[in-house]
C-alpha cells in the first residue's frame, strides 16, 4: 500500500520554492487588507486626503499581489495530490476539513477583493470601506485554517486508524491541534510582520532619498506602527513555540540547537557549522539551552541520538541557521521599534537619524527572511515525516517519473513570476511618482481618480 | 451521506464549468479577435466583464479539489498520480492565465500588452482542453486505482480528446452567450451582434462535439453509452433541447433567458455524467462511491462547511453580481477629473 518514491528530493524542492514563494504573498494577501483599510479609515475619519490616496494605492498594489497568490495558491492545491499522492490517498479525509473550512474564506477574500477593488467610485465612502473589511476577517480565518493543517502534520491527533486506513474523525481535535495553539498566532502574526514591514520599507526607502512629505511620513507611519507594535507579541509567541517544541517534537528541536546527546546543561550555539556531531565556529555559550528551554540550567534536552539516525532531519546546519538567523532578526526588529517610542515620547515625531530610516527600510526584507527561514526550520526539521511520526516523506512522494520535469518548469516559471510582479509594483510606484494626478488605466485596481472626501 | 457528498462535489463542478468556463472562454475569443485596431472592442468588454469576478469564479476549483480529496482520497489520489501529466499542464494554464490577468492592463506600451494578452488568451485554451482530457479518463474509465505512473494512454484516448475540445467549445458558447447580455446591457448594438453569431457557431460546434462524444462512446464504452441512453436521457434529452432553445434565441435575435437556457444545458451534460456514472467513482475499478469514500465524520464535517459555505458565499456571490451587474464595479479607464 505505501510505496515509496525516488522522486522526493525533487518533489520536496518543488513544494519548497512553490510555497516559498507562494507564502510572501499570501503574507500580504493577509495583512495587507488591514493596513489599507486603517488607511481608509483615517482617510474618511479625519477627511484626509492624503490616507484617502495611501488607501487607493495600496489596493491597487494588493489586487496585484492577491491576483498572483490566488494562482499560486491553486498551484499549491494541485501539488497536494500531484506531489504528495501518498499523503492525500492516507489522511486526506483529516487534513482535507481545515483545507475546506479555508475554502470558504478563500470565497470571501476573492469576492470581497473584487468589490473593494472596483467600488472605489462607484460604492458610497462607507460602504466601500466596509466592504473591505470581509477581506481583512476572511484573511485571518483562512491563514488559521491552513495553519491547522501544517500545525497537525507536527502534532497529528483527532483520528483512528484501523488496518492502514483511517476510520473516524474528530474535526474540532484536528483543527485545535496540540501545535496549533503556538503556530497559528506564529504564522499570523508573521504575515503581519511581513506586509507591515513590507509596506513601510517602500516610504523608508523614499525617505532615505529625501521624499519626506506627509504623504511619505504617512505611508511609513500606518504599517509601520502597525507591524512594530505587534513584534513584541511574536517574540513571546516564537519563544513560546520554540519551548513547546522541545517537548513536542524533541528530534526538531535538537537540530535547531545542535544538541547532539540528550543531556543536562546544554549549550546554546549561536550561529556554527555542524560536521558529523561537531559545531565549528559558532558562538557556546553554556548552559543556556537548558536554560531556555526550562529556567533552569539543570534542564534535560532531547539530543539528535535519541533516535535512530534515519529517524533525524537531515543537514541540522541549514535548520540551526535558518532558526538562528529567524531569533536573530526578530531580536533586531525590536530595535527600531524602541527607537520609534523614544523619538515620540521626547520629539512626538518620527526618528531623524539616518540609521533609524536604514533599519526600516531593511526591516522589510528581513521580516521575509525570517519568515522564510521559520518555515525552513518547521518543515526541513520535521523530515524524515511528513506526518510525525506516522507517515515519511518518501511514502508521500508520487511515484511519478519527471518530477525533475516540472521542477525546472516550476523554478523558471516562478523566476518570471516574481520578476514580473516585482517590475509591476515598480512600475506603478514610478508612475504614482510621476504623475501624482493624472488618471490612468488601473487595470487590476481601482480607478486613480483624486477622491473627493469632503463631497461625502 | 456519501451520496449526497457526491451530489455536493458534481454541484461545485457544475459551479466551476458554468462561472469559470465563461471565463475561459472570454480568453479564446480575445485569442481570436482579430488585430489590435478591429479586435479592440470585444477586448474591451471581455476585460470588462471577466477581470472582477474570475478570481471569485476560480476559487469554485479550489473547493472542488478540497472536497475531492477529503471525500474520496483514493480515487483523488489515483487521478493525481495517473493524469499527472495533463493535470500540470491545466495549472500552467491556470498560472499564466491569472499573471496575465494581473499584469495585462497595467503595462503599458502596445508590444507588451500584446504579449501579455497572448498569454492571457492561450493559457485560456490550456486549461479547459486538459481538464476534459482528465474528465474523459475518469469517464473512459482509464485511470486505474493503485496506478504507480502516468502514461500518456491514460488520457489520450478518442473520449478524451474529444470531451477536450468539447470542453474549450462549451467555454467558447458560454462565454458568447454571457457576452450578449454584457453588451445588451451597456447598448452596443455592434458587440451584440458579433457575439450573437459567435454564440451561435461555438454552440453548434458544442452541440457537434457532445454527438460525437455519444457515437465514440458507442463503440468505445458500450457501459457508459447505454447509461448515457438510458437513465440518464432525461438529462441528455434536457442539454440537447438547451441548446436547439438557445440557437433558436439566438436566430430570433433574443437575449433574455440565453444565458439561464445555455447554462441549464452546460449543467444538464454534467449531471448525465455524473447520472451514468452512479454509483461507480472510477469507472471499471470497481471503486464505488461509497467505498471510495471518507469516514462519516468526515463527510459529516464537509457537509457542514458546505451548508456554511452556502449560507455565507451565496449571498456574497449575489452581492457581487449584483453590483458587477448594475455596474457599479468598474474597471475601466476612468474620465479625466478636473482637478
Amino acid at each position: 500500500m505505501l510505496a515509496t518514491s525516488r522522486e522526493v528530493v525533487p518533489a520536496r524542492a518543488q513544494m519548497a520554492t512553490t510555497l516559498g514563494f507562494h507564502i510572501i504573498l499570501a503574507c500580504f494577501g493577509i495583512a495587507l487588507p488591514t493596513i489599507v483599510l486603517i488607511a481608509e479609515y483615517l482617510g474618511l475619519k479625519r477627511s484626509d486626503p492624503v490616507a484617502m490616496k495611501l488607501a487607493r494605492r495600496w489596493s491597487q498594489a494588493m489586487g496585484v499581489l492577491v491576483a498572483v497568490g490566488a494562482v499560486t495558491g491553486t498551484v499549491l492545491s494541485f501539488e497536494m495530490g500531484l506531489l504528495w499522492p501518498g499523503l492525500m490517498r492516507r489522511y486526506g479525509p483529516v487534513i482535507g476539513l481545515p483545507f475546506a473550512l479555508e475554502g470558504i474564506f478563500f470565497f470571501l477574500e476573492a469576492i470581497f477583493t473584487a468589490i473593494y477593488l472596483y467600488g472605489w467610485r462607484r460604492l458610497r465612502p462607507w460602504a466601500h470601506f466596509w466592504s473591505g473589511i470581509p477581506i481583512a476577517v476572511s484573511g485571518i480565518f483562512g491563514a488559521l485554517s491552513v495553519m491547522a493543517a501544517n500545525s497537525w502534520m507536527n502534532q497529528p491527533g483527532g483520528f483512528t486508524m484501523q488496518s492502514g486506513r483511517v476510520v473516524s474523525v474528530d474535526p474540532l481535535r484536528v483543527f485545535f491541534n496540540r501545535a496549533a495553539a503556538y503556530e497559528m498566532p506564529h504564522m499570523l502574526l508573521a504575515a503581519y510582520l511581513v506586509a507591515g514591514f513590507g509596506v513601510a520599507s517602500v516610504y523608508a526607502v523614499g525617505f532615505l532619498r529625501g521624499r519626506r512629505d506627509r504623504y511619505h511620513r504617512l505611508g511609513f507611519a500606518i504599517p509601520f506602527v502597525l507591524a512594530a507594535a505587534l513584534t513584541p507579541v511574536e517574540f513571546i509567541v516564537g519563544d513560546t513555540a520554540a519551548r513547546a517544541i522541545a517537548t513536542d517534537q524533541p528530534v526538531k528541536f535538537a537540530a535547531m540547537e545542535y544538541v547532539t546527546h540528550t543531556t543536562r546543561g546544554a549549550p546554546e550555539y549561536l550561529g556554527g557549522v555542524d560536521l558529523k556531531g561537531h559545531v565549528y565556529a559558532g558562538l557556546r555559550i553554556p548552559d543556556l539551552d537548558s536554560l531556555l528551554v526550562g529556567f533552569s540550567t539543570h534542564t534535560k534536552v532531547t539530543g539528535l541520538d535519541s533516535v535512530a539516525p534515519a529517524d533525524r532531519p537531515p543537514v541540522p546546519t541549514l535548520i540551526h541557521l535558518a532558526f538562528d538567523l529567524m531569533a536573530g532578526l526578530g531580536s533586531l526588529s525590536l530595535i527600531p521599534l524602541l527607537w520609534l517610542l523614544l523619538a515620540w515620547w521626547r520629539q512626538r515625531s518620527l526618528p531623524r537619524q539616518r540609521l533609524f530610516w536604514l533599519l526600516a527600510a531593511g526591516a522589510g526584507p528581513a521580516a521575509v527572511v525570517a519568515m522564510e527561514s521559520g518555515w525552513i526550520v518547521t518543515e526541513v526539521g520535521r523530515q524524515p515525516w511528513v506526518v510525525y511520526h506516522l507517515l515519511t516523506t518518501t511514502q508521500a512522494a508520487t511515484t511519478n517519473h519527471g518530477v525533475i520535469g516540472t521542477l525546472t518548469a516550476v523554478i523558471i516559471l516562478y523566476a518570471l513570476l516574481g520578476i514580473a510582479t516585482v517590475l509591476i509594483l515598480r512600475l506603478l510606484a514610478r508612475r504614482w511618482r510621476k504623475s501624482d494626478e493624472r488618471p490612468l488605466a488601473v487595470p487590476y485596481g481601482p480607478p486613480p481618480t483624486p477622491v473627493k472626501v469632503e463631497a461625502r | 451521506m456519501v451520496k449526497v457528498i457526491g451530489a455536493i462535489l458534481l454541484a461545485v463542478l457544475t459551479l466551476y464549468a458554468i462561472l469559470a468556463g465563461a471565463d475561459f472562454g472570454g480568453g479564446l475569443w480575445d485569442l481570436i479577435a482579430g488585430g489590435d485596431i478591429t479586435g479592440r472592442a470585444p477586448r474591451r468588454l471581455i476585460d470588462d466583464t471577466v477581470t472582477p469576478v474570475w478570481e471569485s469564479n476560480h476559487v469554485w476549483l479550489i473547493f472542488a479539489l478540497v472536497i475531492f480529496w477529503t471525500a474520496f482520497p483514493r480515487a483523488f489520489a489515483a487521478v493525481m498520480t495517473t493524469c499527472a501529466l495533463p493535470l500540470w499542464l491545466a495549472v500552467l494554464g491556470i498560472v499564466l492565465r491569472g499573471a496575465g490577468f494581473a499584469f495585462r492592463k497595467e503595462v503599458q506600451g502596445v508590444r507588451w500588452q500584446r504579449l501579455l494578452g497572448a498569454v492571457f488568451a492561450f493559457s485560456s485554451l490550456l486549461t479547459p482542453f486538459f481538464m476534459g482530457t482528465v474528465v474523459g479518463a475518469v469517464a473512459a474509465g482509464r485511470v486505474a486505482l493503485d496506478a504507480e505512473h502516468s502514461t500518456l494512454t491514460v488520457w489520450t484516448s478518442p473520449t478524451s480528446i474529444l470531451i477536450g475540445c468539447l470542453f474549450v467549445a462549451v467555454c467558447a458558447y458560454e462565454a458568447a452567450v454571457f457576452l450578449i447580455g454584457e453588451a445588451a446591457k451597456r447598448t452596443d448594438r455592434r458587440l451584440e451582434r458579433y457575439f450573437r453569431s459567435r454564440a451561435a457557431i461555438a454552440g453548434t460546434v458544442a452541440g457537434a462535439l457532445s454527438l460525437a462524444t455519444l457515437l465514440e462512446l458507442r463503440t468505445s464504452d458500450t457501459l457508459l453509452y447505454h447509461r448515457l441512453t438510458g437513465r440518464a436521457l432525461p438529462l441528455v434529452v434536457l442539454a440537447a433541447v438547451c441548446g436547439l432553445a438557445v440557437i433558436a434565441l439566438l436566430l430570433a435575435g433574443r437575449s433574455r433567458g440565453l444565458r439561464v437556457v445555455s447554462a441549464g444545458g452546460a449543467a444538464a451534460v454534467v449531471w448525465g455524467w455524473g447520472v451514468a456514472q452512479y454509483p461507480t467513482l472510477l469507472p471499471r475499478t470497481g471503486l464505488t462511491l461509497s467505498d471510495g469514500s471518507a469516514p462519516h465524520a468526515t463527510l459529516v464535517t464537509v457537509f457542514a462547511v458546505f451548508v456554511l459555505a452556502v449560507v455565507l458565499v451565496i449571498p456574497s456571490f449575489l452581492l457581487l453580481f449584483w453590483l458587477h451587474g448594475r455596474q457599479l464595479l468598474e474597471s475601466d479607464e476612468p474620465p479625466t477629473v478636473p482637478r
